[in-house]
């Protein structure tokens, strides 16, 4: 329940950002961010909520990691 | 990562006995299977899983309030989706919204708010479970319900905070642990200082560790250096992510709207201070102020192991049940519900390899 997933920020309007994985679109609150946060930026995002900037190749090592776990998840639910 | 491997066996044969290392966390429990990561590792660390499973540790009589909610007259009970099937005392929230309850599986508690903008005759509550990953999200979402003037947004909260369980572990005497792979993003928001205790009232040595099959080694590794040299300490493996001052941030809005409480964990039971309520100011938000509801003590299934696993006290092969009477298609306890469980863990990865 507390896995956070990187996502870019592609676009931002006040302190809604909207990011992409893998394509999916989403809209994400940055309400909890400590620092600020710019169009291109890595995020990890839980539950709505971007809660810290990452680096974009820790994202990317990540996200393939996350990608299994979820595929694991699924398995498990189906 | 064969370089920590062999480090790893270097430090155990040093040290010379066996080590019990535990980690909290229920997506590191996923991880460590996925990666194989007890196969690398040399006989003598044993890894235990934790209470580090919002969706495990929530009480029998919390599942049966948030159902109790779910059948009252105008009210849409929102949660996340790994709650659906947890058991309670008869039934669980999946059998409910079958009989007719309105209940919705939300990805974030924004969502639960958006349908309460939707359906101003109706009372939107979200069920609010989790750890310090999620109560800012929730504390945000009623932040955000204020500053839009939606008043019919209710939250449930069950939010628990991890440090009080691990010091209610320790203090049972019963968990025989050496160090602690410490959840990394709990840490995210939290830092390190709240673990501080860990290392100077207990002598454990703790590292909050992320989650790929290196993360995990070198987090181990640390930890059996420290062991092997004597020292406690908190350490960070994951700094890519973790700052020893968390997200402070988040911390703030948490603190902002939610104050401890004694909380009830599923197989642990009462722990002082572990749970998050919210603050006097903002009680028109918790459905409990709202609305009067009179939920028996939930009872713990007969010859479930759920609370023993939780302890690391028992692995879950250790159990009458496991694999027979409870399976993850028709799960007795939580452990087995999750798939972040320890049980659904061992279920899919263990006892089907064996």
């Amino acid at each position: 329940m507390c896995l956070a997933i990187p996502s870019r920020v592609i676009r931002i309007k006040d302190m809604i950002a909207t990011i992409d994985v893998y394509g999916a679109r989403r809209d994400i609150s940055l309400l909890l961010m400590p620092d600020e946060v710019e169009i291109g930026d890595y995020v990890l995002v839980h539950a709505g909520f971007a809660i810290q900037k990452v680096q974009e190749e820790v994202a990317r090592e990540s996200l393939s990691l996350i990608k299994q776990v979820l595929e694991a998840t699924e398995e498990e639910l189906s | 990562m064969q370089r920590v491997v062999n480090k790893i066996r270097e430090l155990i044969d040093s040290i010379g006995r066996p080590v019990r290392l535990m980690e909290v966390c229920g997506t590191h429990t996923v991880a460590i299977f996925r990666h194989g990561i007890r196969n690398l590792l040399p006989s003598g660390i044993k890894l235990l899983s934790g209470p580090g499973c919002p969706v495990c540790v929530t009480s029998i009589r919390d599942v049966e309030t948030a159902i109790a909610i779910s059948r009252i007259k105008g009210v849409i009970l929102t949660t996340f989706g790994d709650m659906m099937r947890v058991p309670g005392n008869h039934k669980s929230l999946s059998e409910a919204k079958a009989e007719g309850s309105d209940i919705r599986i939300v990805y974030s508690p924004l969502d639960a708010l958006k349908l309460a903008e939707k359906n101003r005759d109706k009372k939107i509550v979200f069920f609010a479970t989790g750890f310090e990953t999620t109560s800012p999200s929730v504390a945000g979402t009623i932040m955000q319900a204020g500053k839009e003037g939606i008043d019919n947004f209710y939250i449930y909260s069950v939010h628990k905070t991890v440090p009080p369980a691990l010091r209610a572990l320790l203090n049972s005497g019963e968990v025989k642990v050496e160090g602690f792979i410490l959840p990394g993003h709990v840490s995210t928001i939290i830092g390190t200082r709240p673990y501080g205790f860990l290392a100077s009232a207990y002598g454990k040595p703790s590292v909050v560790t992320g989650f790929d099959a290196g993360d995990i080694l070198t987090g181990i590794m640390m930890l059996l250096e420290q062991i092997a040299s004597g020292r406690a300490e908190v350490e960070i493996q994951y700094t890519k992510v973790v700052k020893e001052e968390g997200n402070p941030k988040a911390v703030a809005i948490m603190n902002e709207y939610f104050e401890p409480e004694d909380a009830v964990w599923r197989g642990l039971g009462t722990i002082p201070g572990s749970g998050l309520k919210l603050r006097e100011n903002f009680r028109q938000r918790d459905i409990r102020s709202v609305i009067d509801l009179v939920v028996p003590e939930g009872k713990e299934p007969k010859a479930c192991s759920c609370g023993d696993v939780l302890k690391g006290i028992k692995i879950p092969t250790d159990c009458v049940l496991f694999g027979k009477a409870c399976t993850p298609e028709k799960p007795v306890g939580a452990c087995m519900v999750s798939s972040e469980g320890s049980c659904a863990a061992y279920y899919k990865y263990e006892a089907i390899s064996k």
